[in-house]
Order: structure tokens, then C-alpha cells, then sequence
């Protein structure tokens, strides 16, 4: 049985997005900025798709900037905000500790311009408190950065709340999508966001395209030079063909963006009860306010990357945030973020899930990952003295 | 490319010597799960010879790989040979790890270093 079950780290192409970029790449290819009809074509349909892609979040056509992707709308959001920060006096900034890259990154880099970064606690459960961002902002607070929902534990913040909080105290709210467009409702409006990211290849559409939406009124700065394409915000030939497989496939997700949520979210369910059945196994996160497709776990005893390549021997794709898969000495940021210690952490399973994913499949991977993980701990010497009593169960 | 070489795909899926010797003469532990790797090597010494040799590890692939290679490098040999195994040699036994998982096989070296340091502790009279 082949489960692909890492679709918080890419999807596969939808037939229907596939469908709908070949044309711009065999006929409609002119460069949108020319004058010919075949330029003009392009020009018509990816002004067709800002049209198309505003309305699917509530924005306004001129509020959409198409950028490469997630972490480039990310960089170009921050950037904007620390620049009319930087006017108004005001350098500080309000995250969370468990941001993507792309925001953590970017802040680290305006820290050492002379912002001030203030991260917000995940809690246990994974999710910022409202109360205690409102009592992080301060006078000089530029922007509120809250991801819309967690890249690695789905959990899904409280950001309407949000919204309304940085309203009241007039700073500038953006949002790192990424996770969230084309698979939960989303009205920059009624949430009162400024800003929010999003890329295409989590929702089926094509990789190195997504968009960066900016309200009305805020000025955006540049992130790339060189023309006036993306109304002088945005430099380089517009990727005519990702941008109109992109809206192909979020007019699709958002389409069917309930009928989906149901059904991925009872295979997600049933997921989290088998594999809880795992002894001294803990779901990462909480239960129910995260992504319809998103299920992360930690196992005590063994540790990630051995877990992943086994279960790939069983046909099933998945991600880790054990160290050993980051390249790096430290398990994910997220993980301990929300308070699991490094020993356990190193044990963790990332399965997200795709709308095509059936009972079978996920009672499938319940026994796989069951098998695997009871395998691993067979010579696991951690394992050993844990059932030993020699140290305590963490899980 | 694959992440792994064969050879540690082989020894991570099916790894040799996997297991424990309750009555060990030596044994090894090193690493520590806060860093997400721990090996633990058991040998069995008859006639200054590495009788038998066991392992268990918690640890990413190319640990579990290095640990099995390491065992099967230092199964039968004598000890003189054993104290001078390398993490070199037990990396290129496994035709290579990636730059980053060097680490793995260090580990190895040093689990089994640890068990002869152990072995010796124990039987003084054998040590040189």
C-alpha cells in the first residue's frame, strides 16, 4: 500500500490545476507586460486570477501580490511592517515561538537592525493565549506575526481574536497562511488581518508560486527590484502559468473546502485513537483545534528518523521533527515550543493527510507505525531502561 | 542520490547482532537521548578474542547501520585489533554517511572503546 501522508510539506498537483497551466505554457505564453495579444492574454488571465484569489479570502483584487511562494510573502510582510514601523518609531514586534523559518529568520534579521522581538508562548496545547499578546504590545508595538495555523502540530490560532486585538491598538496583523488557505475559511476582513501569506503547492497547486495579500492603504516595500510588475511591488516576469494553476487549484480547495474538512478530519480522528493506543505515545498539540489533516505524535523510546525510513519501507510518506531529519543537533523548534523535552521529542511523527486519504489507509498506518515503533523499542537501551524503572516515563 | 548507501540501508534494515548478553564481560554506553542517539555494546571475550558481541541502539538510521557494522568489524577478532577500530573504518565499511551523520559512526567507535575500557576494568590482569 503507498500512503502519501506529508501534505503539510507539499501536495500533489491537482489534475485540474495541472490542466489549466499547460495552455500557458504551449499558447498563451507571451510575457504580460507586451502589447500583442498574446502578452495581452496573459495579462488578461492573471488579472483573472487575482480577481479570483482575492474573493477566496474576502480581499480586494488590488490587495493580492503575487510572490514565489510562502516564504518570500513572509520575508516581504516584515519587511513592510518594520519599514512603516521604522518611520512611526516604533521597532517592536510580537511572534510566537514557534513560527515558520521564513517569519523566525526574518526577525532574527530585524533584531540585528535595531527591532525588538517579543515571542509569545504555544502553551502545551500549541496555541497563543489572546490575553497575553494584548499584554505584550506596547506603545512602540509595529506589528502582531501570528501564524494561522502550525506548520508541524496543526494547531490552528485564535485569529480572530487576534485580529480584533491589534484593531484596538492599531498595530499592523499579519498572518503566515501557508497551512491554513484552501483548507480552512478564511475572511481577511471579519479576522482583521493586514497581511497574510500564502503559498500554492499546499493546496495542490504547483511549487514556487503563492501570493501575499496587503491591505488597502498599507505601502508595501520591495523585496525584489528591477520592474513594475505586481503594481511596481514586486519585480520579475509574473509566473503566468504557476499563478494560473495556483488559482485553478484554490478555486478547487475552497470549493469543496467543507465537504473536505469532513471527511479529512474523521480520518484524522480515527488516527489520533489508534495511534494513541501506542503505549507512552502523546499527541503533539490540541485535539481539535487543529488542521482537518494533521496528525503529530511523539513516542517515547525511539527517535524519528529510523521511525520515517521504516515506514517508507511500508510504503508510507511522512515527515519527523527529530534532529537527525533536520540536519541540525536540535529537534524542532515547535516541539519544544509547546514543552516536550529534547529525549522525547527526538520520537516525533508528522502524518498530514490528503482529501483522497480512506479508512483503510489510516487503519493501515495504525498498524504500521504501531509495528514500527514496537520494533525500534526492541533494542532501544532507552527502552529498556525505561521499562526497567531505571529512568522515569516522560509519556 | 539516496540519503544512505546501500550498505546502510542494509544494515539499518536488517541489522546484525542486535541484542543483549546478560552475562557481557564488557559493556559500552555512550551518547545520550537529549542529542537523540544512544549505543550500548555487550561483548563476550574468550581467549582475548571478541567471542561474541551484541548491541542496542536509539538512534536515527545511519546509528543503528553504524552500530551493526561496528559489531560485525570487531566479531571474532582479538582485542588488539579492536582497540584500534576507527570511526573511519567502520564509516567506510558502510561505504560512506553523509558528512553530517559522521557523528554516528564516531559513536560506534566510541561504544565499543567503552566496552573494552569496561572489559579491562573488570579483568585487570589482561590489560596491557
Amino acid at each position: 500500500m503507498k500512503i502519501y501522508a506529508d501534505n503539510a510539506a507539499t501536495t500533489k498537483m491537482s489534475r485540474t490545476a495541472i490542466d489549466a497551466m499547460i495552455p500557458f505554457m504551449e499558447e498563451h505564453f507571451g510575457n504580460p507586460s507586451s502589447l500583442y495579444s498574446i502578452g495581452q492574454k496573459a495579462r488578461e488571465a492573471l488579472e483573472q486570477c487575482r480577481n479570483e484569489v482575492a474573493e477566496v479570502i474576502g480581499a480586494n483584487p488590488r490587495e493580492i501580490y503575487f510572490t514565489s511562494g510562502g516564504s518570500e510573502a513572509d520575508n516581504q510582510a516584515l519587511l513592510t511592517a518594520a519599514e512603516i514601523g521604522k518611520k512611526q518609531g516604533k521597532r517592536h514586534i510580537i511572534s510566537t515561538a514557534f513560527e515558520h523559518h521564513a517569519i523566525l529568520h526574518s526577525l532574527a534579521r530585524l533584531e540585528k537592525q535595531g527591532c525588538e522581538v517579543t515571542l509569545l508562548d504555544v502553551h502545551e496545547d500549541g496555541l497563543v493565549r489572546p490575553e497575553e499578546l494584548e499584554a505584550a504590545i506596547r506603545e512602540d508595538t509595529c506589528l502582531v506575526t501570528v501564524m494561522f495555523a502550525n506548520n508541524e502540530i496543526g494547531t490552528i490560532q485564535p485569529i480572530k481574536e487576534i485580529g480584533a486585538i491589534c484593531k484596538k491598538h492599531g498595530v499592523l496583523f499579519h498572518t503566515d497562511a501557508v497551512q491554513a488557505v484552501g483548507h480552512v475559511h478564511i475572511d481577511v476582513d471579519e479576522l482583521n488581518v493586514d497581511m497574510l501569506s500564502s503559498s500554492a503547492h499546499k493546496f495542490h497547486g504547483p511549487k514556487g508560486t503563492g501570493f501575499l495579500y496587503v491591505r488597502k492603504g498599507i505601502p508595501v516595500t520591495n523585496l525584489i527590484e528591477g520592474g513594475s510588475q505586481e503594481r511596481g511591488k514586486r519585480a520579475g516576469t509574473e509566473n503566468v502559468a504557476g499563478i494560473v494553476a495556483m488559482t485553478a487549484a484554490l478555486r478547487e480547495a475552497a470549493a469543496r473546502i467543507d465537504e473536505n474538512a469532513a471527511h479529512i478530519s474523521a480520518m484524522r480522528d480515527r488516527l489520533i485513537a489508534g495511534l494513541s493506543q501506542i503505549p507512552h505515545s502523546a499527541l503533539n498539540g490540541d485535539a481539535k483545534r487543529r488542521l482537518p489533516g494533521n496528525v503529530n505524535f511523539c513516542f517515547e523510546g525511539i527517535e524519528g528518523e529510523s521511525l520515517l525510513l521504516l515506514l517508507d519501507d511500508k510504503g508510507i510518506s511522512a515527515s519527523s521533527g527529530s534532529a537527525c531529519t533536520s540536519g541540525s543537533l536540535d529537534p524542532s523548534h515547535v516541539l519544544l515550543a509547546i514543552g516536550r523535552v529534547h529525549d522525547v521529542a527526538h520520537g516525533s511523527l508528522r502524518l498530514t493527510l490528503g482529501e483522497d486519504i480512506t479508512e483503510e489507509q489510516v487503519d493501515y498506518m495504525i498498524k504500521s507505525v504501531g509495528e514500527v515503533v514496537e520494533y525500534l523499542r526492541s533494542f532501544s537501551p532507552v527502552w529498556r531502561d525505561l521499562t526497567a524503572g531505571k529512568i522515569p516515563f516522560i509519556l | 542520490m539516496a540519503l544512505y548507501s546501500d550498505k546502510v540501508m542494509d544494515h539499518f534494515r536488517n541489522p546484525r547482532n542486535v541484542g543483549v548478553i546478560e552475562d557481557a564481560d564488557g559493556i559500552g554506553e555512550v551518547g545520550n537521548a537529549k542529542c537523540g542517539d544512544i549505543m550500548k555494546m555487550y561483548l563476550k571475550i574468550e581467549d582475548d578474542k571478541v567471542a561474541d558481541v551484541k548491541f542496542e541502539t536509539f538512534g536515527c538510521g545511519s546509528a543503528i547501520a553504524s552500530s551493526s557494522m561496528a559489531t560485525e568489524l570487531i566479531k571474532g577478532k582479538p582485542l588488539s585489533e579492536v582497540s584500534e577500530l576507527t570511526n573511519k573504518a567502520v564509516a567506510e565499511a558502510l561505504d560512506g554517511l553523509p558528512d553530517y551523520k559522521m557523528h554516528c559512526s564516531v559513536l560506534a567507535e566510541e561504544a565499543i572503546q567503552a566496552a573494552l575500557k569496561d572489559y579491562y576494568e573488570k579483568h585487570p590482569e589482561k590489560a596491557q
